[in-house]
C-alpha cells in the first residue's frame, strides 16, 4: 500500500482528495461496524440452516434441489462484479474521467443482475421440483439463507444506481465519493458471504 | 516552474501507487479464481471420502475469504489498532455463537435420537 497514514480499514482516498479523506475516517468506520453486525447477522442464519440439514421432513434435500453448473456460474458473476468494483473504486481514487467511474459501475450492476436473474432461476426449479419453504425445516432454512444474500444485492444494486444518479446530478462532492467508498465495502462484504454460501450450502450439500 | 516540477512528481508517484493497487486487485482475482475452481471441480467429477472433501471445502472457504479481506478489502497489519480489533472481535462472537449453538443443537439431536444424530 502508501507511506500515508490509513484512515480507515479498506481503500482510502488518499491526501490527494483533502477534505473528503479528512471526512472519510469516521464515516467509513462507522460502515465497518454496521458490516460486522450484518457479518453476525448472517452467521446465525448460517447456524440455523446448518443445525436445520436433516430436518428434511420426508421431503426433497440438497441432491434433489441444487444444481452446481448454476451455482458455479453465479459464483463467477459475483466474483467479477466485486473485481470491477475495485476498478471503479481505483477510478475514483486516482481521478479519472467520470465516464470511467460510471462505466465500471454500470457494468459491476449488469453483473449483479445477472447474478439475481441465475438465482430466481434456481429457485424456480427448485419450486417446480417441490422445494417450497413449507415444505421442511431444512427449506424453510434454505430459504432464510441464500435469498437474505439475494435480497443484500438486490439492495446493493438499487444503492449503485442511486449513485451514478448522483454522480450525474451533483457530480463528484464529498457525500457522492464516501457513498461510493461505502458501497464499495458492501460489495466486497457480499462476495465473502456468497463464500461462505457456496461451500457451506451447494459444496457441502453435494459431496 | 517548480510548481510543476513538483505536480509531475506527485503524478509519477499516484500513478505508480495506481499500479500497485491495481496489481492487488489482479491477485486477488487470480487467487479467488484458483480458490474457487479447485472446490467446485473435487466435487463435481472426484470421487473421495465425505469427510475428506467437507475439510478441503472448508479450508479453501476460509482462505479464500482471507484472500478476499487482503485484496479486495485491503485489510492488513497496518490499520489503526481500534479498526483491526473490530474485525477480530467480531470474528470471536461470530465463531462462539456458531460454534455455540452446532454444538448445542447437535448435541440435542444425540440426546433425543432425533434423525440426522450420529
Amino acid at each position: 500500500m502508501s507511506e500515508q497514514a490509513i484512515k480507515h480499514p479498506g481503500l482510502n482516498l488518499g491526501p490527494a482528495h483533502g477534505k473528503d479523506d479528512e471526512a472519510a475516517g469516521t464515516v467509513m468506520f462507522g460502515f465497518w461496524v454496521f458490516l460486522m453486525s450484518d457479518a453476525i447477522l448472517f452467521a446465525m442464519v448460517f447456524a440455523t440452516y446448518v443445525t436445520s440439514l436433516h430436518a428434511t421432513a420426508g421431503g426433497p434435500g440438497p441432491r434433489d434441489l441444487y444444481d452446481i453448473k448454476s451455482v458455479f456460474i453465479e459464483t463467477m458473476l459475483l466474483l467479477a462484479s466485486s473485481f470491477t468494483f475495485g476498478m471503479a473504486s481505483l477510478a475514483l481514487k486516482y481521478k479519472h474521467r467520470k465516464a470511467r467511474l460510471i462505466g465500471w459501475m454500470v457494468v459491476t450492476l449488469v453483473l449483479g443482475v445477472a447474478f439475481l436473474g441465475f438465482e430466481l432461476h434456481d429457485f424456480s426449479s427448485m419450486f417446480v421440483k417441490g422445494g417450497v419453504p413449507s415444505r421442511s425445516g431444512f427449506l424453510s432454512a434454505f430459504f432464510d439463507l441464500v435469498p437474505l444474500h439475494g435480497l443484500h444485492v438486490t439492495a446493493g444494486g438499487i444503492w449503485l444506481i442511486c449513485l451514478v444518479g448522483q454522480i450525474v446530478r451533483y457530480g463528484l462532492d464529498t457525500k457522492t465519493k464516501l457513498g461510493i467508498m461505502r458501497l464499495a465495502l458492501f460489495w466486497h462484504f457480499l462476495d465473502i458471504v456468497w463464500i461462505a454460501i457456496f461451500s457451506v450450502v451447494y459444496l457441502a450439500g453435494l459431496t | 516552474m517548480s510548481e510543476q516540477a513538483h505536480n509531475m512528481e506527485s503524478q509519477t508517484k499516484a500513478a505508480q501507487e495506481e499500479r500497485k493497487e491495481f496489481r492487488s486487485y489482479a491477485w486477488g482475482i487470480g487467487l479467488a479464481l484458483l480458490l474457487t475452481v479447485v472446490p467446485f471441480g473435487l466435487v463435481q467429477w472426484m470421487a473421495m471420502p465425505r469427510v475428506t472433501l467437507l475439510i478441503i471445502i472448508g479450508a479453501f472457504a476460509l482462505v479464500q475469504m482471507l484472500v478476499h479481506f487482503r485484496f479486495f478489502l485491503h485489510i492488513g497489519f497496518r490499520q489503526k489498532r481500534e479498526d483491526l480489533q473490530l474485525i477480530l472481535f467480531s470474528t470471536v462472537l461470530l465463531i462462539i455463537m456458531v460454534a455455540g449453538t452446532i454444538w448445542i443443537m447437535a448435541s440435542l439431536a444425540t440426546r433425543m435420537a432425533l434423525p440426522g444424530s450420529p
